[in-house]
């Protein structure tokens, strides 16, 4: 390959981003003590999870996430062809690459895997039905976390209780708690996942070997849940709409505003309250629901931005109104999916085959609901308690002046909590005049500013030397990175016909006028019958999934969360097209054939 | 004794009073593979109107001292007996009936006066007639009811050639045994022709149906004169999995005088599609079905009718079995005598080298 992309090393900084290697570790940024080895890796940022620029609290998510995926890659599973991913943050973006296994090691590895991964394939259900267990009992931990303002005065019941401790230092501890459970979490998150990617790339190569014209979405049917936890969310607002028509408060949603809408349905007597109560059913856990990726702290939760879920509800509502069936047909689904695994079986060519396929088939099944239901349980759930835990110390912060905001804190290092933390311990115990207040205010406002800088700024979606191949099975799953979407990258976005080439991410043939979306914020813009084209989506962005005709990404793989929704609602997806935000505009008629992986701009 | 037999309605009872070509028509109607639509005029029909005239006298009557070896003999009387059945009054119920039948095979085509293909369909059983059966008549594009009536007589008059009304004056067979069911069959006007495999000729793969496809009449596709549309479709499925739409240059049109004209086609519907992404479903499904029908893969030939409704418009033309990849079996993933139960080694060789990472172009 000729053309290659920057080395880390020829990255300049925006303009008004100068010092942007202060807002993160010390260890996640190029150096020039580490040039030789970073400038002969390949990197590609990683826009599916971090789209944006990265604030300095919410890379610790970035960095625990990438350290479990090694840690069980490389000491616990030993993948056979694959190590960890190596990361570095450049200009507020992540860059991953992934690391090889020795070519010598890969029989040890492949021997040890088997003995290790066996276990996990073989006691599946039971380790996830504890695995389910470990996660509740971690969210609960996390909530029970007290980070309430330090007391004038220690209640008696502290000093006569004899417990020899107080607040302040538990507010410390408590922090630390949280850090500790944020890399539980992530530890947990990798105990089952590229496992569960495994089962389901060998099913899926066996389906390609037998039938080389099958398509993704016809072995992903085979496989999907009917009952899954991911798109509870979605369910459940359906069900709110339902409830509302069945008992006759719909009145109430008209106005759109959540405090008019609540108030009259205080005022709609029983069912307005029976409504509210069930609502407040499903919001815990099921609006622990992300409008973004789940790794943003500057992502809207449903939880806590109740327009969104009543938005989505009111919308439901009229499509029941108008005659509209919103339900899941979850036992034609089931029969369907019957269907389609028998009359492929019925087309292979032997009894073992048809052995072979009823097994592989067995084991992906057996390990899906892992796939597809941890994104709820981790990134949305779980990342919503721990953002919600962090506003909580930054309000405590902020009450004593040392922000102006609570959400200042995810301008802060997750190494320079515990130093204000001390600084506020230290005041409150003297009592003294804390520094916090003269030293953080000027430092946010600077890294504020830097991070506007930066994100005015489009990553170059790779740097280094490309692989000849990639072969690693995770980086293709998981980001969509192939030999084929590095050569797209390199070639500048569209080929000679003006067209646009990514992952055939879920199949079929639309066109319509695009309407280019950046974020979760601009949701509402989107029109029925439009193509949405966004950096990537949400599995949160389900509920306007029905009125759209097809999806377009700039990142992600098969297996990105976008793509596993796009297949559940039968949309074309292209996904990983690199530029298609850049290069398509709004009201711009383009066609989408996600059988194809191509997007076509038709003027 | 019913008149008129439409190829939906028939079942297997009715085979006698049809006949063979009828019958095999409204069996592959039955299976769902929808040839052009049509009707036939049972031999009930024929039977009513030889007795309701005089017409066994007459044949009697000319036919008395025949010498089959005079073959100017043979040919002046045969000719008569024809003449007089292509001229003879047929019972005033059954003339309304088949003028009803073509009035209502018109309207499913959305016109007036449908042109279709009046062929004679012998009732072949336990009767030597059957190996006359391709000299029996066929008249295309016949348009409008007094034509129909007209073909439908010079059908019946078919069982009067030389060669058969000899072949029954030799052995001896009476003349009453033999009857003569009629079809009438829409003339297939097609919007778009082809052909479809029921698995891709270039790998063997099973689960797809390959489709060729083109402007008009099929003789383009089949005779290789255009290049034409490419689409495969997943059987099971029914997704559109490869979409190739090259510039079909040419397509043989029907003329307003119902000849087939090639013509050359204009450049933006050259280049345009010629199949919806339903009718390539809907050809996938017949193709499907065919191979059901008949046990193992087929290559079928197959229309879009301009003048039927969606949904009725997919016309099954001829199908055959495939022999290329048939006569090599399926492809087997598994070696025989292998140890499917060993997932282990399985997930380890996927992840060594994932399909994923292949370059995807088995084409």
């Amino acid at each position: 390959m000729a053309a290659k992309f920057p080395l880390p090393s020829e990255i300049t900084t925006p303009p008004g981003a100068e010092g942007w290697q202060e807002l993160y570790s010390y260890s996640s940024t190029f150096s020039e003590a580490r040039r030789e080895y970073e400038d002969s890796m390949f990197w590609f940022q990683d826009g599916v999870h971090w789209p944006k620029a990265l604030l300095p609290w919410d890379a610790s998510l970035m960095e625990l996430a990438i350290m479990a995926l090694g840690q069980y890659n490389t000491r616990h599973l030993l993948v056979p062809p694959a190590n960890g991913i190596d990361y570095r943050i450049v200009n507020g973006y992540t860059y991953l690459s992934p690391v090889p296994a020795p070519e010598g090691d890969i029989p040890m590895r492949a021997e040890q895997f088997m003995q290790r991964a066996g276990h996990y394939f073989v006691n599946w259900n039971e380790l996830y039905d504890n695995w389910l267990v470990k996660i509740r009992d971690l969210v609960q931990q996390m909530e029970a976390l007290d980070f309430s303002p330090l007391p004038d005065v220690e209640p008696l019941d502290v000093v006569t209780s004899g417990a020899g401790k107080g607040a302040g230092g538990q507010i410390q501890a408590n922090y630390l708690t949280l850090l500790t459970c944020a890399s539980t979490l992530w530890q947990y998150h990798f105990e089952f996942l590229n496992l569960g990617y495994a089962a389901y790339l060998d099913f899926f190569g066996f389906c390609k070997q037998a039938f080389p014209g099958i398509s993704d979405l016809a072995i992903a049917k085979m496989v999907a849940g009917v009952e899954v936890d991911l798109f509870r969310p979605d369910e459940e607002l359906k069900r709110l709409a339902r409830m509302a028509v069945d008992t006759g408060i719909t009145d109430a949603f008209e106005s759109g505003d959540v405090e008019t809408t609540c108030a009259a349905l205080k005022a709609a007597g029983e069912p307005g309250q029976a409504w509210i109560s069930s609502f407040q059913q499903s919001a815990e856990p099921w609006f622990n629901f992300s409008t973004g990726s789940g790794f943003s702290s500057q992502d809207k939760i449903w939880i806590e931005n109740v327009e969104i879920p009543f938005d989505f509800i009111k919308n439901y509502i009229s499509n029941l109104q108008s005659g509209a069936d919103i339900n899941r047909p979850t036992e034609a689904i089931s029969a369907e999916r019957d269907r389609i695994v028998s009359e492929y079986s019925a087309l292979l060519a032997s009894d073992e085959d048809r052995e072979a396929f009823a097994g592989k088939l067995g084991l992906a099944r057996v390990v899906f609901p892992y796939v597809e239901n941890h994104n709820f349980y981790v990134e949305h759930w779980s990342h919503s308690v721990i953002w919600r835990k962090m506003k909580q110390v930054g309000a405590v912060l902020a009450k004593e002046g040392f922000f102006e905001s609570p959400e200042d804190i995810f301008y802060l290092k997750r190494h320079e909590v515990p130093d204000a933390l001390f600084d506020l311990y230290h005041a409150w115990a003297a009592p003294a005049a804390p520094a916090g207040p003269s030293y953080w205010p000027p430092i946010v406002a600077r890294r504020k500013a830097i991070v506007e800088a930066l994100n005015a700024v489009k990553p170059t979606p790779a740097l280094g030397v490309p692989p000849e191949v990639v072969t690693e099975p995770f980086t293709i799953m998981l980001w969509g990175i192939t030999s084929e979407s590095i050569a797209n990258w390199l070639g500048g976005g569209a080929s000679e016909d003006g067209s646009l080439n990514g992952m055939a991410a879920s199949p079929g043939v639309e066109e319509g006028p695009a309407r280019v979306i950046f974020g979760p914020d601009q949701i509402n813009e989107v029109q029925e019958g439009e193509i949405l084209v966004a950096p990537l989506t949400a599995p949160s962005w389900a509920p306007i999934f029905g009125k759209i005709k097809a999806t377009v990404t700039d990142t992600g793989g098969m297996m990105s969360h976008a793509a596993i929704v796009c297949r559940e609602y039968g949309l074309p997806a292209v996904t990983g097209t690199g530029f298609a935000t850049s290069l398509i505009k709004t009201g711009q008629r383009i066609r989408v054939d996600g059988s194809n992986g191509k997007v076509t701009m038709l003027d | 004794m019913t008149t008129i037999s439409w190829f939906e309605s028939y079942w297997a009872g009715m085979k006698s009073e049809v006949g063979g070509k009828a019958a095999s028509l409204g069996e592959m109607t039955g299976a769902g593979l929808p040839v052009p639509p049509g009707f036939a005029i049972c031999t009930s029909a024929y039977r009513r109107a030889r007795d309701e005239s005089d017409l066994d006298a007459q044949i009697a009557r000319i036919l008395h001292g025949l010498d089959v070896h005079d073959t100017d003999s043979v040919t002046a009387r045969c000719s008569e007996i024809r003449q007089l059945i292509a001229t003879m009054p047929i019972p005033e119920g059954i003339e309304l009936q088949i003028r009803g039948a073509y009035l209502e095979l018109s309207a499913r085509a959305g016109t007036k006066e449908v042109p279709v293909a009046v062929r004679s369909s012998a009732t072949s059983e336990d009767s030597p007639d059957a190996s006359f059966a391709g000299e029996h008549d066929t008249y295309l594009w016949v348009r409008g009811g007094e034509d129909v009536i007209d073909a439908v007589r010079r059908c019946w008059a078919s069982l009067f050639t030389d060669r058969a009304t000899c072949y029954r004056v030799e052995m001896g067979y009476d003349h009453r045994s033999v009857e003569m069911c009629v079809v009438v069959q829409k003339m297939v006007h097609p919007k778009a022709a082809g052909v479809a495999f029921t698995l891709d000729p270039t790998n063997g793969d099973r689960s797809q149906v390959a489709i060729d496809a083109a402007w008009g009449f099929g003789e383009a596709v089949v005779a290789g004169e255009v290049t034409p549309d490419n689409y495969r479709v997943d059987k099971v499925m029914l997704d559109i999995t490869r979409r190739i739409v090259s510039a079909k240059t040419h397509e043989y049109v029907l003329t307003d005088h119902d000849t087939v004209e090639k013509v050359e086609t204009d450049p933006e519907r050259a280049s345009a599609p010629c199949l919806t992404d339903n009718e390539l479903k809907a050809i996938a499904r017949l193709a499907k079905t065919a191979e059901r029908h008949y046990g193992c893969p087929q290559d079928i030939e197959w229309a879009v009718d301009a003048d039927l409704p969606d949904g009725e418009n997919i016309i099954l033309l001829q199908s055959r079995p495939e022999t290329v990849w048939s006569k090599k079996g399926p492809t087997r993933v598994v070696a025989p005598g292998s140890n499917t139960g060993d997932f282990m080694s399985s997930i380890v060789s996927t992840l060594m080298s994932p399909l994923y990472s292949k370059s995807d172009d088995s084409s």
